[in-house]
């Protein structure tokens, strides 16, 4: 004897994108908050200690702001020109900056004047960082030259001049207190040992570079330039392990999240692509409205700063963890009631009486089961399930169908019920995995009210609404249809003709017409 | 010797088992059932088939237990015969020959020596009689019974239709739209009928009818699902009926519980309706059991009760309306539209179930292994209401993968699902992996994987061909993305279509480098590769009814049958037409084990059977009339061992047996062996283990109770009693002393045995006189009825070897009935 059989509810795959794990994760950020700042938002650091103030630099100032500050906190402006690349050392209380004036400039985190000044580069300097000892600071300026200096002396203790263009961006090794990477317009990245005299390893990335990372164990190494985004193994020597190609301007900035899982990539196209470091596939993307400059996330991925071309900074905070847990708990049993029994062993005289499992069913499968038509379309026509999930009321319309009790359970309505139903038929007739249904459910509804028509004025509205739906669909689709036409006729030319050419493929899509030729 | 053996069909897949309704024995503990031209003896508590009675020649029409006798058993047959059954040894006691067609059969206690059975009336077509039949005495296994009384004219010809009234006072029957109710003893008739009129859209026809067992109440079922109980029917005039109504279609079956409390009724909605003190406010209902209801049956004891369904199934059901268990035979449904297929892991049939279930049938065992839901709805027992149901299954080399289609008939489009299921190692089923919707525009025609054997994984294509005009090729695709749920799942790589004709056959060769797909008139030949047309062979006039490849060494040909009645053979190097015979073929099956192809034909009204390899156009086996029916499908099995017939002839035979499906659903193969070796192995293993007794001590124990219990009622057992009197202290002060202050069993041990010894020899001498006296005379012995049935088995093993000593103490009379026993039948001790 079989049990009852709940109505099987089909789940289509939603076209585009996919409900990933990655997805709920990067979806789960508060609406942005926008600050204007002066110029455009060429270097966003984190304070790598709490409360994770982040300096944002922004032409001629460095804006120091809280983690939920919409003001700035503190302000560096003792600049002539515009200043750049803002990075913290890793304690958190020294900042250094480079600028326009091609000097570089140490700053205390709660002081206001420089700590020193470093001259030396005859261009303007557009990177700077701290080495991991946090006594050394390198550069990288648009005299094409790369310099090491003493912090506490103030003094170069080396200049590299290997590069032959501007050098744009660099990276300090974690693991290693001596090595540093630069990237230029020269298309190269350099890996510097401060021990030698030259670099150590040049690697070729095609395209100006914008942005060199290297991954926290030291051995990955990041480059973007041009539409690029490249993965190179350091310890192999500098073999490329993958070229990404996902945006289609230059991309500007790269980060990686707190787990060191996700790269982040942020471009002049507007996104920002989130990779998985183990399948180099583009897990999420953001969309921003314009072009982006830099990119910034905070430790725990709590905050994502976005800065733009046009002066503005984004900044997304993650919505906190669910709170509802307390609810739930209280309408669980006593921990005492949940765990009695459980460990009860059945002695051999036992007699064993097992309790039958209940299995709940919802509340249109059980009016389904004692074969109340009627009222089991009543439940699925409640808004939020028609609303949230429509494939459950056309599952539902369809085993009506299938049971020969679809006309009996839709006639007998009232004018909102009619107008509720009109509603639903009209907007979702034309999703291709509903239409089979829907359409024999709106030839129903018109046959059963057809007689009533023109004595209310909200269900002829809903009749017009309808037709208008329908006919929109149908013009859409032969405008298809003659769009496929014009591709096959292209497609037929692009075919090699062979001379075992008998057969006839006929498509009867588009992705159809793309397999067949693959397969060709 | 072996030359003369002649090829046989032998219907297999056991017989309906809805013939006629089931009766439990009178202890609740086996079912008797009459299943095709056997009758089957069922254990209530493990299912198991415990015995096989056969004899009669054709379709059992009813068993009812001798009401004199619960250990005898009366069958009728449409071969006009009617037989008396000892059913716990499996024996045929006596066969009375009536001379016709007997289609259904009753027993009253009241009536001595006559039982009573439908037959039709002589000269009249269509019109039955019910007649009682006088059971002559005489001696000898085989009596003629010619002496019938004619007791109603114009009855039904379901056993349905007529039912005796309480204590057998009357009989009633009733038929279209009339009732009758014959009183014996007043030797009245009255009859009533209801208005012939459909009113209220009410079909007012009488479908069956059962008696109250202790009131003088009839109920009867109606086409439209009313139930009408019938009361003071003595009166031609002043008779009351009350009408029940729940049922929306025909009642099929209606039975009153013992007491006459409960009336249960079923139908066609497959829910068992039971009514309370017949009235129609309070009513229980056991939903879903599957299919229609053809039969309701009460065990006597009131505590089961069991329904026969339309498809060969039992279900046994508890006295407070639980599901208790079920008993499934092959199922046969009415289009078998999936053909036979063949599982490669189990090595079971496969075809159409239930509605909507795939059955695995094991054809050794004769059971069903399981049935494996593929639609997965609720299926809603209503006439004329269209639901999917599977069209088309095709199985993997290996059976790791299958793949169903699954339609319902629209009459704008129908709705197809193509649904691939794994099997699962873990839970030993096929879980669904992929389920596509419409696949095709149209329906699917044809379905075939590509059979690669080993290299199964990814060279695993199938492919579907469909009215739609293309055919479509489905590959696995990996999912590259290591989080999802599943690693592989089913997308469409290929389209082809050849002039836009209906795709309608598709066929891999052996080594699945070619795919040969028939459009209509043409067979077309692709590369499995590239997918590119290689040739075409056509053979015109006629749409292409079958294709297949030849096998092993004959691969490179192509077989082909068209509708024209014509059966060629295409050289695939040559590309030409190698022979063509002129058969009107209806099914092409090759061998997977062998070169070997089965051809059956259909001409004016008889199957042929034509079996050849492809590289020569003379057959090696024809055989001519092989049934009268239309063969639809057939399919080969793999044997577990190749059979050892050292014929030529029958060389085909050696690693597959032939299996095939008529249009009457009959089930059967060809075999070489004959009949008896084929059925006795199974019967004689059960009868030996049902024989063995629970344990020695609970039986001891069991007997020392009841004898207790007899002793003031039989006196005159008072000499035995005693006997076990003087053995049963020892005994007792074993039961009775506490444990631990008995010696030790090796001690007691002996002193056990012994006591057992005695007791056993002085009973059973006296016992066995009485039970021979009992099934000679057929007296009524009441103190028979309490026998436990353990209790009998064991006494008839003692037959044997107490046959020689019976004869110095023994008076006259019971010296007269050793002789009547001694020119009995004893040939089936042997079995033993």
């Amino acid at each position: 004897m079989a049990a009852y059989k709940p109505v099987v509810v089909q789940a289509c795959p939603k076209l585009g994108e996919k409900i990933t794990q990655d997805t709920l994760y990067w979806r789960g950020y508060k609406t942005p908050v926008q600050i204007k700042e002066f110029g455009a938002v060429s270097k966003i650091d984190f304070s790598p200690v709490p409360p994770y103030n982040y300096a944002v630099t922004a032409s001629s100032r460095i804006h120091i702001y809280g983690r939920y500050s919409q003001e700035p906190i503190k302000t560096f402006s003792r600049f002539r020109d515009a200043a750049y690349s803002a990075t913290y050392r890793d304690d958190g209380q020294l900042l250094v900056a480079g600028s326009e004036d091609s000097s570089i400039r140490l700053f205390d985190v709660s002081g206001r004047a420089p700590l020193r000044q470093f001259d030396g580069h005859t261009k303007p300097v557009h990177q700077v960082g701290f080495l991991s000892d946090k006594y050394r600071i390198f550069s990288g300026g648009d005299d094409y030259s790369t310099n090491l200096w003493d912090i506490p002396s103030a003094t170069e203790i080396v200049s590299y001049s290997e590069h032959t263009d501007y050098v744009r961006c660099g990276c300090a090794s974690k693991v290693n207190a001596d090595v540093f990477i630069t990237g230029s317009y020269d298309h190269t990245v350099k890996l510097f040992d401060a021990r030698t005299k030259s670099s150590v390893m040049t690697i070729e990335h095609g395209h100006p570079v914008e942005s060199v990372l290297l991954f926290p164990s030291g051995g990955l190494l990041v480059s973007a330039g041009g539409r690029y985004v490249k993965v190179w193994d350091v310890l192999k020597g500098g073999q490329l392990l993958v070229s990404l190609k996902n945006h289609h301007k230059t991309v500007t900035c790269l980060c990686l999240n707190s787990s060191g899982q996700r790269l982040l990539s942020g471009s002049l196209d507007r996104h920002v692509k989130i990779y998985s470091t183990t399948s180099y596939k583009v897990v999420h993307s953001f969309n921003y409205a314009t072009s982006i400059l830099s990119l910034a996330l905070s430790p725990e991925d709590e905050t994502i700063v976005v800065g733009m071309t046009n002066g503005v900074l984004n900044v997304k905070h993650r919505k906190p963890e669910e709170r509802n847990e307390k609810s739930q708990k209280k309408r669980q049993p006593a921990y005492r009631t949940y765990v009695k029994g459980r460990t009860y062993m059945p002695k051999q005289e036992d007699f064993c009486v097992s309790k039958p499992v209940k299995r709940v069913l919802r509340k249109y499968d059980k009016l389904l089961k004692s074969f109340e038509s009627s009222k089991a379309l009543d439940a699925v026509l409640e808004p939020p399930i028609m609303l949230h999930t429509p494939e459950v009321t056309v599952a539902v319309m369809q085993e009506l169908h299938r049971r020969g009790t679809l006309r009996s359970a839709l006639a007998g309505r009232d004018e909102k019920q009619v107008n509720l139903l009109l509603t639903f038929v009209a907007r979702r007739v034309i999703e291709p995995r509903f239409t089979p249904v829907l359409v024999t459910v709106a030839d129903m509804i018109t046959d059963i009210y057809q007689p009533v028509v023109g004595q209310s004025a909200i269900v002829d509205k809903q009749f017009l609404k309808l037709q208008e739906a329908i006919g929109k669909e149908i013009d859409y689709q032969e405008e298809l249809l003659e769009v496929l036409g014009m591709m096959d006729t292209l497609f037929a030319t692009f075919t090699e003709k062979r001379d075992t050419y008998l057969e006839e493929n006929k498509s009867n899509g588009l992705a159809e017409t793309m397999e067949t030729n693959r397969n060709d | 010797m072996v030359s003369a053996r002649a090829l046989r069909v032998v219907r297999c897949g056991g017989g309906a088992l809805s013939g006629a309704r089931a009766v439990f024995s009178a202890d609740s503990k086996y079912l008797l059932c009459a299943s095709g031209d056997f009758v089957k003896v069922y254990s209530v508590t493990t299912e198991e088939t415990l015995r096989l009675m056969g004899g009669h020649a054709d379709l059992v029409t009813g068993i009812q237990l001798n009401p004199h006798n619960h250990m005898q058993l009366y069958s009728s047959s449409l071969d006009g015969s009617i037989k008396l059954w000892d059913f716990m040894d499996g024996i045929p006691i006596k066969t009375f020959t009536v001379g016709c067609k007997l289609l259904a059969l009753y027993t009253l206690a009241s009536a001595e020596d006559s039982v009573f059975v439908v037959i039709p009336k002589k000269g009249e077509r269509d019109t039955f009689q019910l007649v009682s039949v006088k059971l002559t005495k005489g001696a000898g296994q085989d009596l003629e019974a010619k002496e019938l009384s004619v007791v109603l004219d114009g009855v039904g010809a379901s056993a349905k239709q007529i039912a005796f009234g309480r204590e057998g006072e009357y009989v009633a029957s009733v038929k279209e739209v009339n009732l009758q109710v014959y009183f014996f003893k007043r030797k009245l008739l009255n009859r009533f009928s209801l208005r012939a009129v459909k009113t209220k859209g009410g079909d007012n026809q009488f479908s069956c009818v059962a008696c109250h067992p202790t009131e003088d109440c009839i109920a009867t079922g109606h086409a439209d699902g009313k139930i009408r109980l019938w009361r003071n029917f003595h009166h031609k005039k002043e008779y009351t009926y009350s009408a029940l109504h729940w049922h929306h279609d025909i009642v099929m079956d209606l039975a009153f519980s013992m007491e006459g409390t409960r009336l249960l009724s079923g139908g066609v909605e497959s829910v068992l309706v039971q009514w309370h003190n017949e009235s129609s406010c309070q009513k229980d209902f056991l939903p879903r059991l599957g299919s229609p209801i053809e039969y309701i049956s009460m065990s006597s004891d009131g505590a089961l009760c069991c329904t026969l369904h339309t498809d060969n199934r039992i279900t046994i059901i508890n006295s407070n309306l639980r599901f208790s268990r079920s008993i499934q035979g092959l199922i046969k449904s009415r289009d078998v539209k999936t053909g036979l297929v063949v599982d490669p892991r189990t090595k079971a049939l496969v075809m159409n179930g239930e509605p909507g279930h795939l059955q695995f049938y094991c054809l050794q065992s004769d059971q069903q292994l399981f049935s494996l839901d593929i639609v997965q709805r609720q299926y809603i027992h209503e006439a004329g209401l269209k639901q999917s149901d599977l069209v088309k299954v095709a199985f993997s080399a290996q059976g790791t993968w299958l793949a169903t289609v699954e339609e319902r008939e629209e009459v704008t489009d129908p709705e197809l699902e193509l649904k691939l299921w794994f099997y699962e190692e873990e839970t030993q089923s096929f879980k669904l992996n992929t389920r596509i919707n419409t696949p095709h525009d149209n329906h699917i025609t044809d379905m075939c994987f590509r059979d690669m054997g080993e290299l199964e994984d990814d060279s695993l294509i199938l492919v579907t061909t469909g009215r739609d005009c293309v055919f479509k090729v489905w590959v696995m695709v990996e999912d590259t993305d290591p989080e999802a749920q599943q690693s592989v799942s089913w997308s469409c790589d290929f389209v082809g279509s050849y002039h836009n004709y209906q795709a309608t056959n598709c066929c891999f060769s052996e080594d699945g480098s070619l795919l040969a797909v028939s459009f209509e008139e043409t067979v077309t030949v692709w590369d499995s590769v590239t997918w590119d047309l290689k040739c075409m062979f056509c053979h015109p006039p006629g749409n292409i009814r079958n294709i297949c490849f030849g096998r092993l060494t004959c691969s490179k040909y192509l077989i082909g049958a068209t509708d024209y009645g014509f059966l060629c053979c295409w050289n695939l190097l040559t590309c030409a037409l190698e022979w063509s015979a002129h058969l009107n073929i209806v099914v092409l099956q090759p061998d997977p084990l062998s070169e070997h192809i089965a051809a059956v034909s259909w001409l004016s009204k008889e199957s042929s059977l034509f079996v050849f390899k492809p590289n020569e156009p003379r057959p090696i086996y024809i055989q001519r009339n092989l049934c009268k029916e239309k063969i639809l499908l057939a399919a080969f099995v793999p044997r577990d061992e190749p059979e050892t017939t050292g014929s030529e002839k029958y060389l085909w035979l050696r690693r597959s047996q032939l299996f095939f499906l008529t249009d009457t659903q009959e089930l059967m193969t060809l075999s070489t062996k004959p009949l008896e070796e084929r059925l006795t192995p199974s019967s004689k293993q059960l009868a030996v283990e049902e024989s063995l007794p629970v344990t020695p001590f609970s039986l001891l124990l069991g007997k020392h109770r009841r004898q207790q219990s007899q002793e003031d009622i039989d006196l005159g057992k008072l000499v035995v009693h005693n006997k076990h009197e003087q053995a049963s202290p020892a005994v007792k002060e074993l039961l009775h002393t506490p444990a631990h202050v008995l010696p030790s069993a090796s001690f007691l041990c002996p002193i056990f045995i012994n006591s057992l010894l005695i007791s056993k020899e002085n009973k059973s001498t006296e016992e066995v006189a009485d039970e021979v006296e009992m099934e000679s005379e057929k007296t009524e012995d009441d103190s028979d009825e309490e026998r436990d049935v353990t209790e009998m088995e064991q006494e008839d093993t003692s037959h044997m070897e107490l046959l020689g000593e019976m004869t110095c103490k023994l008076s006259k009379s019971q010296e007269k009935e050793l002789r009547k026993i001694r020119k009995m039948d004893y040939s089936w001790i042997s079995a033993f």
